[in-house]
């Protein structure tokens, strides 16, 4: 836009400190006033702060009892560090595909093909040709394969839904279900051994005493949180999430950001089909079977919106946690993946009802 | 049916009677001790600026809120609304200024919504469509079909459907927020009708309504609240003077006054805006506008005229089949909004909640999403810079309360106003679209409103004005365009024109 002012008080100048331009009701002047307005903003800032911090506070407190259920039970065989590497990593590939869609879902969204472009992504990155290719040049051509797989697949996704108008539930419900398919026709329902040396070595690598995939979840999830909390795109995406009509009408280009939110989404899947491979050696069809399930739930239970317009990624990451915890106590406790289920879904609508209650004390003070 | 706001005969025992009514929400006190009685066959009114609690008081009344302290009494029995289901068995119905109706159900299904006419569990439609056509036809619209969806009637006709809804119900007290807010002349006439008929029957009106006239119109008494309560209560509707209900409603006393047009005269010089040839088929055709720097231009006309489409359509939300817009010599994108805002041209839309506003977002951030990129650094945000120019912004529109971190939600229908107008005098843009820009807006900030357009319009933004209100048009506006049925009629200075004329001009048949 002209830098030349055309309108009253509006005038860009950054060293002028708090500018205040005021519009008498009574006279058609304007008057340019200075005005100490610093130390306000900055207590409304702190209070929303605690707002949200209210609201992950319950959540803390949920993984805090399931941990203090797992010291109990099961004693150091829980609260040892090998243990916590063990869940973070567990954590990790959920982890990196609910950060992606934090976003969709707080962009008014929902991506259900999360699992299945995963992968098609990992088939995709381990066929013969593929690796064939990766052993002549480099084995970052595997991860080149598998980001552009996710990549394309969320591209996909994200024009259908906003320039084909077809409802994300149902897009993403039909991506889930040819995606997967193609998965299974590429790799012939075999699965698919890594051979390219340089590839398991980079990926079964510790850093810092801690295995890639972990790192790779804590790198992505700070990058998440940034890109959500400070940047215009993260704005943008609640605006397009709160109320796509005034979105468009403020100028936001609402239909190509919705198509970035399914791009997001899709290179995290891209990179969750690496996290698989390098953890399992593997390309399969099978890898992701349910992710969509864990990463849904655990960014609802997070306090992310499914309505869109709000969302946390902080929230996300606990919700990630909660459930990896609560597998891991599951399995030292010697239980079955069915009675895990139902804690599972007891976790979520208690997580929900106290969540909502702490929402509801946060936003009124 | 007695029209005449002398006191009907059987009415000396209250129907309703309110005392110290006092509801608080965490941080607010939305009201403090208001007290209301209304008798039965008159229409009460409600006055009060936005956030006096009118609201509140209605969603009291309506059981949607129970009141944290006061009296309620019904047919001198006092009594507790626990459940809206409960306040609908006394009698009471309300229709909301945001009508509540299912769009995809149909008039019939939406009239008797939660009550349907049915036997052993199963719906019956004929009977269902009988009793809707006896209800619309006692409405004055027999020409509304009960098998329709309620998504494809008129805002007007909806209303009617709402009404319809009260009525299907054996309702004793209606009460009705800001029911002409939607409607045009005619319509406003056959409500006031159906109103009339309502109270000649005995049934008690409580009458919400920011618009004078009306209430002179229809009123029988007059409640006032400021702040939350009660200031005066009883008062004669006929003889109680406009400039006392203002002085009672804001605390001070004001003019309803236009802000004095500048004497330079605008129109030399090229234009800021030039619309050529614009059509949206089946809507507007053929309409040209040229709008200079410092100059504001009203479009007048009825709801449904197309006024509202084409400043849309000039602003890129809706695609026009022929014609060019013009910013600045530059051709604009068809049905391209980023492109109109690249522009310069900024739209405050009519349905300010639905189209214009993120209500669950703090103010700064509704008021930055348009210059986003300003605050930005390889996409960075800097939020302190953010709330810094947002709250610069607030303050000189005097944005109440002040501060920029408060959700949009909270602020009244004014204020919201002023959240919007803040979006784009943040932009600096060349052309402002205002579409109803003191819909559900006080008369206090009203005058507000319009200081600010003009002051505008003299800083150099050339301003189009949209309103229902031919007042506004005339007393706004340098130019004034005449639209009806998707045609400009006239053009020509605000000046040289009156009331009386626009609305020859507006109604059919009458057109020079």
């Amino acid at each position: 836009m002209s830098e030349h002012s055309t309108s009253p008080g509006t005038d860009k100048d950054p060293d002028l400190g708090a500018v205040e331009n005021t519009v008498a009701p009574s006279s058609d002047t304007v008057r340019v006033e200075h005005a100490a307005s610093e130390t306000e903003g900055a207590a409304r800032g702190a209070g929303l702060m605690s707002g949200s911090f209210g609201r992950n506070l319950g959540l803390l407190v949920a993984l805090f009892v399931i941990c203090l259920v797992g010291v109990i039970t099961t004693g150091e065989r829980f609260a040892s560090v090998d243990n916590v590497v063990t869940i973070l990593r567990f954590a990790s590939i959920v982890g990196v595909v609910s950060i992606g869609m934090t976003f969709v879902i707080t962009g008014g969204g929902i991506d259900l093909s999360v699992g299945a472009i995963v992968a098609l992504a990992s088939v995709w990155a381990t066929t013969f040709a593929t690796q064939t290719m990766a052993e002549d040049t480099h084995w970052l051509v595997m991860v080149f394969a598998a980001l552009a797989v996710g990549g394309a697949c969320g591209l996909i996704n994200g024009v259908l839904i906003a320039y084909g108008n077809i409802v994300p539930f149902i897009m993403t419900l039909a991506m889930l279900a040819s995606a997967r398919g193609l998965a299974e026709i590429i790799s012939e329902r075999k699965t698919q051994i890594v051979r390219v040396e340089g590839f398991n070595d980079f990926w079964s690598a510790d850093i810092l005493g801690l295995p890639l995939l972990v790192v790779i979840f804590a790198l992505v999830s700070v990058g998440g949180w940034v890109l959500f909390n400070r940047t215009t795109f993260g704005r943008r995406t609640l605006a397009v999430g709160g109320n796509p009509e005034a979105a468009r009408l403020a100028g936001i280009n609402v239909k190509r950001h919705t198509v970035l939110l399914y791009v997001l989404v899709g290179l995290c899947c891209g990179l969750a089909a690496l996290m698989f491979i390098g953890r399992t050696s593997t390309g399969s069809s099978t890898h992701g079977q349910l992710l969509e399930l864990d990463v849904i739930a655990a960014v609802v239970i997070g306090g992310t919106l499914l309505t869109g317009g709000r969302g946390t990624i902080v929230g996300t990451v606990i919700g990630v946690l909660i459930f990896s915890t609560l597998s891991n106590v599951f399995v030292l406790n010697n239980q079955d993946s069915s009675t895990q289920a139902v804690a599972k879904g007891v976790i979520i609508v208690v997580a929900v009802l106290l969540q909502q209650r702490l929402a509801r004390r946060s936003t009124s003070t | 049916m007695t029209d005449t706001p002398t006191t009907p005969s059987h009415t000396n025992q209250p129907l309703l009677t309110m005392r110290g009514i006092v509801k608080r929400f965490p941080g607010v006190l939305a009201l403090g001790g208001v007290e209301l009685d209304v008798r039965p066959g008159e229409v009460h009114c409600l006055l009060g600026q936005n956030g006096a609690g009118k609201s509140t008081l209605i969603k009291v009344l309506s059981a949607s809120y129970q009141p944290d302290e006061g009296e309620i009494h019904w047919d001198g029995q006092p009594v507790t609304l626990s459940t809206p289901q409960a306040a609908m068995d006394l009698g009471i119905s309300t229709i909301y200024q945001e009508l509540d109706l299912v769009p995809d159900l149909s008039v019939a299904e939406n009239i008797f919504l939660g009550h349907e006419v049915s036997r052993a569990g199963f719906s019956q439609g004929s009977e269902t469509n009988r009793r809707t056509r006896e209800l619309l036809a006692r409405l004055g619209h027999p020409e509304i079909s009960p098998t329709r969806s309620v998504g494809r009637l008129s805002p007007a006709a909806q209303q009617i459907v709402s009404m319809a809804r009260a009525l299907s119900h054996d309702t004793r007290l209606l009460i009705l927020d800001e029911p002409s807010a939607v409607l045009d002349q005619g319509e406003v006439n056959n409500l006031f009708r159906v109103i009339r008929d309502l109270t000649a029957e005995g049934v008690a009106v409580v009458y919400i309504s920011h618009r004078l006239e009306e209430i002179r119109q229809i009123g029988d008494r007059i409640t006032v609240l400021k702040d939350g309560s009660t200031v005066a209560s009883g008062l004669s509707a006929a003889d109680t003077s406009t400039a006392d209900l203002i002085k009672l409603m804001t605390g001070r006393s004001i003019e309803y006054v236009f802000p004095p047009r500048g004497d330079a005269a605008p129109t030399r010089g090229e234009p800021v805006l030039e619309v050529i040839g614009l059509e949206l088929p089946g809507v507007f055709s053929g309409v040209d506008l040229s709008v200079h720097a410092g100059e504001i231009v009203g479009l007048a006309g009825l709801v449904g005229a197309g006024r509202s489409e084409i400043l849309e359509t000039l602003y890129g939300a809706r695609r026009p089949s022929a014609g060019t817009v013009r910013v600045l010599g530059r051709e604009l994108r068809r049905g391209s909004v980023p492109d109109a805002v690249k522009a310069g041209v900024g739209l405050a839309p009519e349905e300010r909640k639905s189209q214009g506003l993120l209500l669950d977002q703090a103010i700064y951030r509704n008021i930055t999403i348009a210059t986003l990129g300003r605050f930005a650094r390889l996409g960075f945000l800097d939020s302190r810079d953010e709330r810094r120019r947002a709250l610069t912004v607030t303050e000189s529109l005097d944005v109440r309360p002040a501060g920029v971190d408060r959700l949009v939600r909270l602020l009244s229908g004014g204020n919201q106003q002023k959240v919007v107008l803040s979006r784009w005098l943040l932009r600096e843009c060349r052309v402002l679209l205002l579409d109803e820009p003191t819909r559900g807006v006080d008369v206090g900030a009203r005058a507000e409103i319009y200081a600010v357009v003009r002051s505008l319009a003299d800083s150099g933004v050339a301003v189009v004005v949209v309103s229902s209100e031919v007042e506004e048009v005339l007393g706004l506006a340098d130019r004034v365009l005449v639209v009806r049925e998707g045609r400009v009629v006239h053009e020509g200075p605000a000046s040289e024109i009156d009331e009386s004329r626009v609305l020859d001009l507006v109604m059919e048949g009458n057109a020079a």
